[in-house]
Formats: structure tokens, C-alpha cells, sequence
């Protein structure tokens, strides 16, 4: 665990509150903190990019192994660059170009083998019940919910046809199933939200006033 | 050439990397295509950031040179943007305080800096998400009401009270929000968003391979 000196917690004390003061409304200090933030932030990524893109995967593989073709894929680096220019701005679409096409190159197949396929056949095969229980009941239950579910939730998304008959009666069962879905997801991400909540009041209160106490 | 070139190039990347897909990676030359153009991509991703620092930097400087209102913040993003980035490029070999690793200055601000702002960042989240929950949770029909009765259980579920009052209304309770809930009908409706998500992404890359989708080109 990584410990810190009186300074340091200062410091970490600071910005937290800087940027919590913003509940309270827009104010210098936010500001400032946030702009801090805004730099540090992009200034991470040139040190990232630096050492795991231009260092390891360019430098180091042409100097110790030879392999002069990653000039290459540089070059392209370097065309996005033809953006800050008005003349020479439409280079830039080559390398964002090739990008998009290898990207969409390995969707065409992954997400048909990787992602279609699988989750079509899992969706048709008996649901493992958490906890290990082996009750058919259950099993038999939550295996209907889930071809259910599957099923009804694509259906409400197709939209070529208008939701009228059995179509329409299996959409609004998606939307049931859709509901109940996005209601767990949303307390999920609240209980995330409010843990982080308290990781913060518990640096303020246990680490920063901690320290100051001698407690 | 403006717009051919760029759809050329998508055509030429996209049938290599779908054809490689079918050959053996390590027995054939056109089977490892789709791992050297992979690492292309990255080292493009890795200027395309670069880009992005370098835009940031330009529109802040230019708001400095003009004393625009709030030049002072712009200042002190520039400032902050050296300050990181200055010590991270240079080499450690020089001193441990360059580089990235462990105990250099990048580490440092890292660490004391940009690590307590993102946490408080995301932390006050919890604040606007309890605000819009209040104004977007009314139980004003079947489906709004669903989502209210299916947000409160999981979150009574995810804290220890919580879970001690959901005993006291039926002591199968929270397993069965686990069983049910987070097992059947939200992996159900995750799925079903999946593939669909994945047939919608495949259809698109074929058009973008076939030059039928052009819009990621912009205009002119």
C-alpha cells in the first residue's frame, strides 16, 4: 500500500474538494482543478503513446529486429496530421481509412463467430443455476426466461415490420424484460457510484483529517 | 483521389484482414496478415492520440494569444500538459524521475493528482444519478414502474441492511433477485442487445468494405 506524506494528502485533499465544491455550483476553484485534470489527463497519454506505441512498437522492433515496414503504418501516423492543414486536410482520410476497413474487416468475422454464434447457442441451452443449485424447477424456469427474454428483445428492436399482432404482443413483452433490465443495471451503477462516494469521504475523514489528528 | 484513395484503402485493409481470417496464423503468409495489421492499427491509434494532444494544445495557445476570457485556465491546462508529458518522454536511463515507472514524476502526479480527481470525478456522479433518478423515477406506468420496483431491489440487494430487510419480507428473496433478476432477465435482455448490437456491427462493416457507408469521410 502506498503511503503518503503530509503534503501529499494535502494535495489529494485539495483537489478532491476543489471538484466537489462544483456541487455547490460552478466556481474558480473547480475550474482551475479541473483544468489541471484536463491537461494532466492528455499529458498521460503522451507518455503512454510514447513509450508503448513509438518506442515499443516502432523503434525498438526497426533498430533491434530489422522490421524497416513499420515505417509504414508511421507514415500513415503521420498523414493524420494533414488535418491541421486546410490544403491537405483530405489525407488524413487514408490512414482513418485503413483503420475503419481493418477494423471492420475483423467485425465481419468476430462478431458473427465470436459473438452471434455463441450467444445464440448458449441462449438454447440449459441455464446453470447460480449458487450450484440443481433443481429442475428452477433450472427449467430461468432456461424459459432466458430463451424468452432473448427472443422478445430482439423482436422490439426490429423495426421493419410495425409492431402490430403477435409481433406487436412479443415487443411489449421485450419491453417488460427491457425494464426489469435497465432497472438492475441502473442500481448497479448507483451502488458503484455511491461506493466511489465513500472511498472519497473515507480518504477525507480516515487519511486527510486522520493525519491531522494523529488518528 | 480525395475520395477514392480513402475508400480503396478501407476496400484493400478490410478484404485482407476478412481473408486472413481464414488461414493458419503461424503456417501461412496471409494468415499473419491480420495480426501486422492489427499492430498498424495501433501505432495509427497511438498518432491519432498524439493529434488529439497536439489540437489541444493549438486551441488553448490560441486562446492565450488572444487573452480570450478564461485564458488563465487554458494556461494552466498547457502547463499541465508539459508538466506530465515532458518527463515521460525522456529517458530513465538519464534519471529514475524520468520514464514511467514506479517513483518517476509521471508516476508522482499520477498517483497524488489525476488519480483522487478521476475518483471524485466519477464519485459525484452519485449525485446527479440520485437527482435524475428522482425526476425520471415516477411509477407513471406498468413499464416506468417495473423499472422503479427492479432498480430499488437491486439496490436494497447490494448492501448488507439492505439484504437483511429483503429477508424479513421473504428470506428467498435475494436469491432469488440473483437467480431471476440478474441471471435471467437481465442476461436474457443483455444477450438479445448483443446480438443484435453484433449483426448491426457486421452489416455495417461489409457496407464500409464495399464503399457503400462513406461517412466516417466527412464532407468535402
Amino acid at each position: 500500500m502506498t503511503t503518503y506524506s503530509v503534503f501529499e494528502l494535502w494535495i489529494m485533499a485539495f483537489v478532491t474538494l476543489a471538484i466537489f465544491s462544483f456541487l455547490y455550483k460552478d466556481n474558480p476553484v473547480y475550474r482551475l482543478v479541473e483544468s489541471i485534470f484536463a491537461g494532466l489527463s492528455a499529458g498521460y497519454y503522451v507518455g503512454l503513446v510514447w513509450d508503448t506505441v513509438i518506442l515499443q512498437q516502432v523503434v525498438t522492433p526497426i533498430e533491434t529486429d530489422g522490421e524497416w515496414w513499420l515505417l509504414l503504418p508511421a507514415v500513415l501516423g503521420f498523414l493524420l496530421f494533414s488535418r491541421l492543414t486546410r490544403k491537405y486536410s483530405w489525407m488524413s482520410r487514408v490512414p482513418l481509412a485503413f483503420v475503419i476497413g481493418a477494423t471492420s474487416g475483423i467485425y465481419l468475422t468476430s462478431q458473427l463467430q465470436g459473438l452471434v454464434l455463441p450467444q445464440i447457442r448458449t441462449t438454447f441451452l440449459a441455464q446453470p443455476v447460480p449458487g450450484g443449485s440443481t433443481d429442475p424447477g428452477m433450472m427449467i424456469a430461468l432456461s424459459s426466461i432466458v430463451v424468452i427474454g432473448v427472443i422478445s428483445t430482439l423482436i422490439y428492436f426490429y423495426f421493419s415490420h410495425e409492431h402490430k399482432g403477435a409481433l406487436g404482443v412479443t415487443a411489449k413483452v421485450g419491453i417488460w424484460f427491457i425494464m426489469i433490465s435497465f432497472g438492475a443495471h441502473f442500481g448497479y451503477t448507483v451502488m458503484a457510484r455511491v461506493s466511489l462516494l465513500i472511498g472519497r469521504v473515507q480518504f477525507l475523514v480516515e487519511d486527510w483529517i486522520g493525519a491531522m489528528t494523529g488518528g | 483521389m480525395r475520395r477514392t484513395a480513402p475508400v480503396v484503402t478501407a476496400f484493400v485493409a478490410g478484404v485482407l484482414v476478412t481473408i486472413s481470417f481464414f488461414f493458419n496464423e503461424q503456417k501461412t503468409l496471409i494468415g499473419s496478415v491480420q495480426t501486422e495489421i492489427l499492430n498498424w492499427v495501433t501505432i495509427i491509434f497511438g498518432f491519432a492520440l498524439t493529434l488529439g494532444v497536439v489540437s489541444i494544445t493549438r486551441v488553448n495557445f490560441n486562446k492565450i494569444k488572444r487573452r480570450q476570457e478564461g485564458w488563465f485556465y487554458s494556461l494552466l491546462v498547457l502547463v499541465s500538459v508539459f508538466i506530465m508529458a515532458i518527463p515521460s518522454i525522456l529517458s530513465s536511463s538519464w534519471s529514475p524521475l524520468f520514464g514511467r515507472a514506479e517513483g518517476s514524476i509521471y508516476d508522482w502526479i499520477w498517483v497524488r493528482f489525476s488519480e483522487p480527481m478521476m475518483a471524485t470525478m466519477f464519485a459525484m456522479l452519485a449525485f446527479y444519478i440520485a437527482s435524475a433518478a428522482y425526476r425520471a423515477f415516477r411509477a407513471r406506468s406498468a413499464e416506468a414502474t417495473l423499472l422503479l420496483v427492479t432498480a430499488l431491489l437491486v439496490m436494497l440487494w447490494r448492501i448488507p441492511m439492505g439484504e437483511w430487510l429483503l429477508k424479513q419480507m421473504h428470506t428467498s428473496l435475494p436469491d432469488w433477485i440473483n437467480v431471476y433478476v440478474m441471471n435471467g432477465f437481465n442476461l436474457a435482455v443483455q444477450r438479445g442487445i448483443i446480438i443484435g448490437a453484433a449483426l448491426g456491427a457486421a452489416s455495417m462493416s461489409l457496407r464500409i468494405i464495399l464503399g457503400i457507408e462513406r461517412t466516417y469521410m466527412g464532407k468535402g
